[in-house]
């Protein structure tokens, strides 16, 4: 081999040591929280027990007019108010757990790439937000009875949750260093995750009404660009947000 | 094995490290002595990486801080009043998790290494929500030594133990010394330093004030030296 080729060599093995280290990192942090969350529940079922709670108020609200139930524009202004605020709960939830007996410190005084601790917290809050979902449309299904078993609807619920917990758990790492970090959090995300909200609530009605796809792709490429970009900035400046 | 010249930290307004000057030689274990809000805490994240000097320079092991802060996490071993351990995961998938994110080798073998370095290889099973205070800190040494580092910071652990728990600790804390590591421990408790250290440093207002060796000073001096440093200050 020549002394460029070994070089050549010798960095992309550097590379590829580096990614498998951030793969690794992210895979224990993911591994980690869900352990956790298997044992004590208490993250899935206070999210759980709130969105179905909200499922109920508005059961009984719109109880009079069976045909307002079953509006795609309430059902799907319904459906993420429930996953945005019972998203909330958990991501506060989060990282709480990790600020209350120091366990930050302890991840952040590990040697690798910050951002991967951001990206498996971000996996691990995804699993628990699309675990809520999943419970959430069956039943909502059956108390309102709107068919939501489409394609595309899902389609958007999993972009719009990977775009609000993205922005969430940043926002959540920063918020839990406040001593008003529950209150703190919801007043530091909404502003921000507005657009993925808006985004949601379009392509979903779009798709429950059966509208042209011509008019659901705008929503549909702003909720895959805002979790681009978003993802991107938090990869950025997550160090920034952690440190002292 | 660890150098720093005119640290200096601030939080906003506040000064809380003013030009601090500070060096360990290898296989030092220095007691950082101080009042409550001396700066011992501060100078400590400062030394693990966890907070950014406001000037200064701080050099670990040949490698400079904030610079570069992944090689100096990766020889830095650290322990605080909090145990930095996840209730919900027994004792073994703690140091699992700790030892996956440092890329250990052999993990199953070394964490019950470990687990028998800090006596509780029984235990390994248990949920660390239901350990006695002592027990997480012994917990926390064996997380903190799992990577082997070469230095180790210990800020305050004895506190909130009782006498028994403390006498375990300081078991644990001479085996980890004994191994030839560098050692930083700060600590309000004279005795116990006196006890486990080969060097006293006082802190006061944010610099050191008086150092001195153990073999330069009788233990029952040191409370003596403590007060005169202060008093200087």
């Amino acid at each position: 081999m020549t002394i460029e080729g070994e070089s050549s060599y010798l960095a992309s093995e550097k590379v590829t040591s580096k990614a498998a280290g951030f793969l690794r990192a992210m895979g224990a942090v993911v591994w980690k929280d869900l352990s956790a969350e298997l044992r004590s529940r208490e993250l899935i079922s206070a999210m759980l027990v709130f969105a179905l709670l909200v499922i109920l108020i508005f059961n009984f609200a719109l109880d009079l007019d069976p045909a307002t139930r079953r509006d795609p524009t309430i059902t799907a202004g319904v459906l993420w108010v429930i996953f945005v605020f019972a998203g909330t709960l958990g991501l506060n939830r989060s990282m709480a757990v990790e600020k209350d007996r120091g366990c930050m410190d302890g991840l952040l005084l590990a040697p690798v790439d910050r951002s991967s601790i951001y990206f498996g917290k971000v996996l691990g809050n995804l699993i628990f937000m699309l675990m809520v979902e999943i419970i959430v449309l069956p039943i909502y299904s059956v108390l309102y009875n709107v068919n939501l078993f489409n394609p595309g609807l899902l389609i958007v619920i999993l972009l719009g949750s990977i775009g609000y917990v993205a922005v969430g758990t940043l926002l959540a790492a920063m918020a839990v260093q406040a001593r008003t970090r529950d209150i703190l959090l919801p007043i530091l995300l909404f502003p921000v995750v507005l657009p993925v909200i808006l985004a949601a609530v379009k392509a979903s009605t779009g798709f429950l009404d059966g509208s042209e796809m011509e008019l659901i792709r705008p929503w549909l490429n702003l909720l895959i660009v805002y979790d681009i970009i978003f993802s991107a900035v938090a990869f950025m400046v997550f160090d920034y947000v952690v440190e002292e | 094995m660890i150098k720093v010249r005119k640290l200096v930290k601030r939080f906003g307004l506040k000064t809380v490290l003013r030009g601090m000057d500070f060096s360990v030689e290898r296989g030092e274990f220095v007691a950082l002595l101080g009042p409550n809000g001396a700066g011992k805490t501060t100078f400590l994240r400062i030394l693990a990486s966890l907070s950014r000097p406001s000037m200064g320079g701080v050099n670990i092991a040949g490698y400079r801080l904030p610079d570069q802060a992944a090689a100096v996490r990766r020889r830095l071993g650290v322990v605080s009043h909090l145990p930095l351990l996840y209730g919900d995961l027994t004792a073994e998938e703690n140091l699992r998790f700790y030892g996956r994110m440092y890329g250990v080798q052999d993990l199953p073998a070394r964490v019950a290494e470990v687990l028998e370095l800090v006596g509780l290889i029984t235990r390994r099973r248990d949920l660390v929500r239901t350990f006695s205070r002592g027990m997480q800190q012994r917990l926390a040494i064996g997380r903190a030594v799992l990577h082997d580092p070469d230095v180790m910071l210990f800020d305050e652990p004895h506190t909130g133990l009782d006498q028994d728990a403390s006498a375990m600790l300081d078991a644990v804390l001479r085996e980890v010394a004994a191994r030839g590591r560098t050692v930083v421990m700060t600590s309000h408790d004279l005795a116990r330093a006196a006890d486990l250290a080969s060097r006293f440093d006082v802190i006061s207002r944010g610099v050191i004030t008086a150092s001195v060796k153990r073999d330069d000073i009788e233990p029952n001096n040191l409370l003596a030296f403590y007060r005169q440093a202060l008093q200087e200050s």
